[in-house]
């Protein structure tokens, strides 16, 4: 048991350094989560460069620059402490996210906005690249032996409460603007955005003050106090075979499998509610905040037990469950949101509208589109609409297809709870995968270069791989378009393969001594 | 056990080339569909993003048939 001052001490560290990561992931996800605002503020369509920009925002800050922010405050980290460099990140970080929230739009002043956006967005990028190596390495290296999986998984709930936080944050800002949503909605899409970007500044400021007053990690100081500091991290980490071949293993054997059930289950699971299933906006989001709600207090469950039964077979039976059941849980998802079997009260149907749309690539035959409000029997309400093309052509009219979709679909009661108890498994799985994973890295690399080492496999693991899992997974469902959950083969593949090399080639060892 | 880990390392070391000819294949394919700025610049970043990732695969490979994961490290000492 520690003793009483001791237990204070660390709940210290665990509160400065989840504080402090907590806002860093917050920072991240608002620019994502406001991404089409954000875009019709500074990235116009219809120019050309600016799109170019948006792109370069999305895909390198995401995942260039993240796994560059590790290998540059990985090396700080090593040199000079972990309290200054990942006090530096969250710096950095905030003080980004800040300024995007001021920068005027396209509209205002050209070009300079996507450019100054972009610019901020990759310093975004290399802060959190930085950050997550550093907040686990300190909170770890402060815990004793016997709960550091326990004590490191705080540091773990803080991506998904991230998550969590910035949802949160964007829907109430988007429904308190004005007494009238449609008005509020039009505000918040105006300049109400900004809130969210502005409102980190104040949690950023409270968690530097909270961190200042930290000291540096005690295995640090003493290393440091010896002299026996690493001279180039770097080159230690990478270019000498006997760590190297640790990180390899800690990439292929635990982070690569993590970082894809991790953006599986918490984005990709969110866009296919909201693109395929077609559920309303802030259902699709309160779904997901219910299941992180209800599935967070289990990282800790995780990391706790990792300390007593080893690291190694919670991740990985996490991750082959994550592989085998993936196409079961996103059919629910299919077959839950589906209007078949529902009575429709035909009293409460509602003509919403209709447009015609030039077909691609046509200038004469087109698709007209009308909208109905269907409301059932079980309380859920659908918009129907039926597509219709108009063929110039009077011979073709006779092949005329007609369609029937549903869009922004409100579900009842029941469809929705079954929604957020699969979305909870789904969140089940990311804590079993990541929770107990800040200490098995820290215990897989020395003090010395333990900030650089860990860093680098969980930014390409997390950033590169589960950064990646929403773009892939629609590019398959774009190629293979009669399957809807191919865009889940990705995840499978990569879930498969890391399992079976974290199976064969890691050890169930608990480290008792991360001293050396 | 070892001589599995062993075996296994020749499969990750043939499992680097093939990502990477798919990888660039699907990206050539990708880019000629829609040679336009944007597509070219994300598939870029992929290739050049997953090729060093794809060699770090070989030489895990190589090192897994070398036998270096016979043993793993119980010291730092060790590293």
């Amino acid at each position: 048991m520690t003793q009483p001052s001791e237990s204070k001490k660390i709940w210290q560290v665990i509160a400065a350094s989840s504080v402090g990561t907590l806002i860093e992931w917050y920072d991240f996800y608002i620019f994502g989560s406001l991404a089409t605002v954000i875009a019709e503020q500074f990235f116009p369509k219809t120019n050309p460069t600016a799109a170019l920009l948006s792109t370069l925002a999305t895909f390198a800050a995401g995942f260039i620059v993240r796994p560059f922010g590790a290998l540059v405050f990985g090396r700080l980290g090593d040199l000079i402490g972990r309290k200054y460099t990942f006090l530096l990140t969250l710096i950095l970080m905030g003080g980004s996210t800040f300024a995007i929230g001021l920068i005027p739009g396209y509209a205002t002043i050209g070009f300079a906005a996507p450019l100054l956006v972009l610019l901020l967005r990759l310093l975004q990028g290399l802060a959190l690249g930085g950050e997550y190596g550093g907040a686990a390495t300190y909170v770890a290296e402060h815990a004793p032996p016997h709960r550091r999986g326990y004590y490191t998984s705080w540091i773990q709930t803080t991506a998904t409460l991230g998550l969590f936080l910035s949802l949160g944050v964007i829907l109430i800002t988007r429904h308190y603007l004005a007494a009238d949503l449609t008005t509020s909605i039009q505000r918040f899409n105006d300049w109400g955005w900004r809130i969210p970007f502005w409102a980190s500044i104040l949690l950023v400021v409270v968690s530097i003050y909270i961190r200042m007053r930290m000291n540096e990690s005690p295995l640090f100081a003493k290393l440091k106090s010896e002299g026996k500091v690493s001279v180039n991290p770097l080159k230690e980490s990478f270019g000498h075979k006997a760590n190297l071949k640790m990180v390899l293993l800690a990439l292929f054997g635990a982070t690569m499998g993590q970082g894809v059930v991790w953006y599986t289950g918490q984005f990709y699971a969110q866009s296919f509610l909201e693109t395929v299933c077609r559920i309303d906006f802030d259902q699709s989001r309160t779904i997901i905040i219910w299941a992180i709600l209800f599935a967070t207090p289990f990282f800790v469950v995780f990391g706790g037990w990792s300390d007593k039964i080893g690291r190694k077979w919670i991740m990985l039976i996490g991750m082959l469950l994550a592989v085998c059941t993936y196409q079961y849980i996103f059919k629910q998802f299919l077959n839950i949101t589906q209007p078949t079997g529902k009575t429709e009260l035909a009293e409460h149907r509602k003509f919403l509208g209709e447009k015609t749309v030039l077909l691609p690539k046509s200038k004469t035959d087109s698709i007209q589109l009308r909208t109905w409000e269907v409301h059932y029997t079980d309380g859920a309400v659908f918009h129907e609409i039926k597509q219709d093309t108009l063929w110039t052509d009077p011979t073709r009219a006779a092949v005329t297809k007609t369609a029937t979709v549903y869009d922004e679909k409100k579900l009842d009661t029941w469809a929705y709870r079954k929604i957020v108890g699969w979305m909870f498994v789904l969140i089940l799985y990311v804590t079993m995968v990541y929770g107990p994973i800040a200490a098995f890295l820290v215990e897989l690399f020395p003090t010395r270069i333990r900030y650089t080492s860990m860093s680098l496999p969980y930014h390409i693991g997390n950033g590169v791989f589960g950064g990646l899992t929403p773009f892939i997974a629609t590019l398959l469902t774009t190629i293979y378009v009669t399957d809807k959950l191919s865009g889940l083969w990705y995840t499978i593949i990569i879930g498969a393969v890391c399992f079976f090399i974290g199976a064969v080639y890691i050890s169930n060892r608990i480290d008792a001594d991360v001293n050396d | 056990m070892n001589q599995l880990k062993k075996w296994l390392g020749i499969v990750w070391m043939l499992l680097g080339p093939v990502a990477i000819y798919y990888l660039i294949k699907t990206a050539a394919g990708e880019i000629a569909k829609s040679p336009v700025a944007n597509t070219i610049i994300q598939w870029a970043v992929f290739v050049i993003i997953f090729i060093p990732i794809a060699i770090g695969l070989i030489i895990f490979g190589y090192y897994a048939f070398k036998g270096e994961y016979d043993h793993l490290p119980e010291r730092s000492g060790e590293i």
